[in-house]
């Protein structure tokens, strides 16, 4: 990480305000989070957020974590083909959250696919990344890691990727719901994950972390 | 002086003062042994500014803010139990509906009406969720969900509903308000848990509920029952309109509901296999951890007042 940012950052007023009037008191009034290990959350980039993913509300969340002054610096890659689909989707997507869209369905090398979240890591950003590439039903299972994240960060093995696990957010509004319910939710954030040229290894020890992280959770999933 | 009345006044100022000297007692601990951690102690003593703030500040806005206050720290408690309980996906629904029913109980308490404020949770919340629940269609673990539901609802929502209850009551001691009242709950209570835990510490050898609870002794429970009583008694006159012979009764109920509720929440986390039921306050836990004593010494406490001072 060598290269300097390469260009002067600019304020998004549209992402600021959508943060600190809406996201950030509907996370605190009408979630309320239990921050576990809040110091290990990565204070500036670059650096890279590995978290599980069950809800639309998963992104705000980690997103609202941050403080306003940082808030522009933090930036979800989320799949092209939902968050673009139409205008209004896509005005949505780029000015309040100014996602990094990544294309799920052609087929590209993955430097082109990529160049995005390159050039961010780049400007010091902070990438927020679901490794799962879709939201799944439940919080406890096997975690079906994708190998996307390996490929993006062994261009730059020495920036932290963080592990996060969230629960609770899949009860406030899981997939193919439309009613939001208040419940408290927790984010339990890990230590960071060692970079491994094996790809399956890597995954591995990640898939472990989540595990080992789940073990600290207050919140209690869904089912009896 | 800003139309508080004076003995409200005087309690408000004595709690800011006993903080001011655990603050100091606090500072002078983390001087004296760098060392040692006291992260905690500094945590707890921290959020304990905030929440007297937060009381007085609402007290001093009156009777409307306080209810607002309580109906807001009732959602806040009951949202931590269902974080915490295991529910089935589809009882989002009917916790949607649990939410709705804080509003309203406390508006009940709110006009003072009495009738609606005691029979809408025990009966209407009672039978309404149940029909709900059929609507939803899902049989698989029908009368857990529906227990746990009502469950909290009377815990969190019912319970606690009467402090908004006991603010906007006109039985009131002239000299110290409205806030009077709630400050002798909100006071002995706490105080109850600090003396029990204190005298604990100094006497404590026999265990109560050594399943439930370890820390529990016999010695810690009839020491602040016996301190937490004799306070009851000299505060009651000052602050309500009970005489210093009803405040013996009323620090006694106090004493035994605090502790009481204090035990039942620990066997629900015990049972979930938690320490603490959120992080919501530092150096405390969640909600449900500071106000557990609270959820049961208050309706004790407001029938018994209702009783004895009802003509």
């Amino acid at each position: 990480m060598n290269d300097k940012p390469q260009k002067k950052p600019r304020i998004k007023w549209i992402k600021l305000l959508f943060f600190a009037l809406i996201v950030k008191p509907l996370v605190l009034i009408g979630l309320g989070l239990n921050i576990i290990n809040r110091p290990k959350l990565p204070k500036e980039g670059a650096a890279v957020i590995v978290a599980n993913h069950t809800s639309h509300l998963d992104t705000l969340v980690l997103m609202s974590l941050y403080p306003l002054s940082v808030i522009n610096n933090i930036r979800p890659v989320a799949a092209a083909d939902y968050f673009m689909k139409n205008r209004y989707m896509r005005w949505f997507s780029t000015r309040c959250i100014d996602i990094i869209p990544i294309d799920r369905q052609v087929m590209k090398a993955p430097d082109q696919l990529f160049a995005e979240c390159h050039q961010a890591l780049n400007n010091q950003e902070i990438l927020i990344i679901f490794p799962e590439g879709t939201r799944s039903i439940t919080e406890e299972r096997d975690f079906k890691l994708k190998r996307g994240i390996h490929i993006l960060i062994s261009k730059y093995p020495d920036i932290p990727v963080i592990p996060v696990i969230l629960r609770g957010l899949g009860k406030a509004l899981p997939k193919g719901e439309a009613l939001f319910v208040p419940f408290n939710s927790d984010v339990i954030i890990g230590d960071p994950l060692a970079y491994d040229e094996n790809a399956k290894t890597y995954l591995q020890t990640l898939e472990n972390q989540y595990h080992q992280l789940l073990t600290q959770a207050l919140t209690h999933p869904n089912e009896f | 002086m800003f139309n508080i009345p004076s003995h409200a006044f005087t309690m408000g100022l004595s709690l800011m003062i006993l903080l001011i000297i655990a603050s100091i007692i606090v500072f002078l601990k983390v001087k004296q042994n760098p060392k040692k951690d006291y992260q905690e102690l500094v945590l707890r003593t921290r959020s304990w500014w905030w929440m007297i703030a937060i009381i007085l500040g609402a007290l001093f806005l009156g009777a409307k803010a306080t209810t607002i206050l309580f109906a807001f720290i009732s959602f806040l408690a009951l949202k931590e139990f269902y974080s915490i309980t295991p529910l089935r996906t589809v009882d989002r629904r009917l916790v949607f509906w649990a939410y709705l029913a804080i509003p309203i109980q406390f508006y009940f308490a709110y006009i003072q009406w009495f009738g609606m404020f005691i029979i809408f949770i025990p009966v209407y919340m009672f039978l309404f969720l149940p029909f709900r629940s059929v609507m939803i269609g899902e049989t698989k673990g029908f009368i857990r969900a529906n227990a746990v539901i009502q469950w909290s609802l009377m815990l969190c929502v019912f319970g606690f509903s009467h402090i908004a209850y006991l603010a906007n009551i006109d039985r009131i001691n002239i000299n110290a308000g409205f806030s009077g009242l709630i400050l002798y709950l909100l006071f002995m209570t706490q105080f109850n848990d600090v003396s029990q835990y204190v005298s604990g510490k100094c006497f404590g050898k026999r265990k109560i509920i050594p399943k439930v609870s370890p820390n529990k002794t016999w010695g810690g429970f009839l020491g602040g029952f016996i301190v937490t009583t004799i306070l009851s008694a000299f505060l009651a006159p000052y602050l309500t309109i009970l005489t210093m012979e009803q405040g013996i009764i009323a620090g006694m109920l106090i004493a035994v509901s605090g502790f009481v509720g204090d035990v039942v929440l620990s066997s629900v986390k015990r049972d979930l296999q938690i320490k603490d039921s959120g992080t919501l306050i530092p150096g405390h836990g969640g909600i449900l951890d500071r106000v557990d004593s609270l959820m049961y010494s208050t309706p004790i406490f407001f029938h018994y007042f209702y009783y004895i001072t009802g003509a």
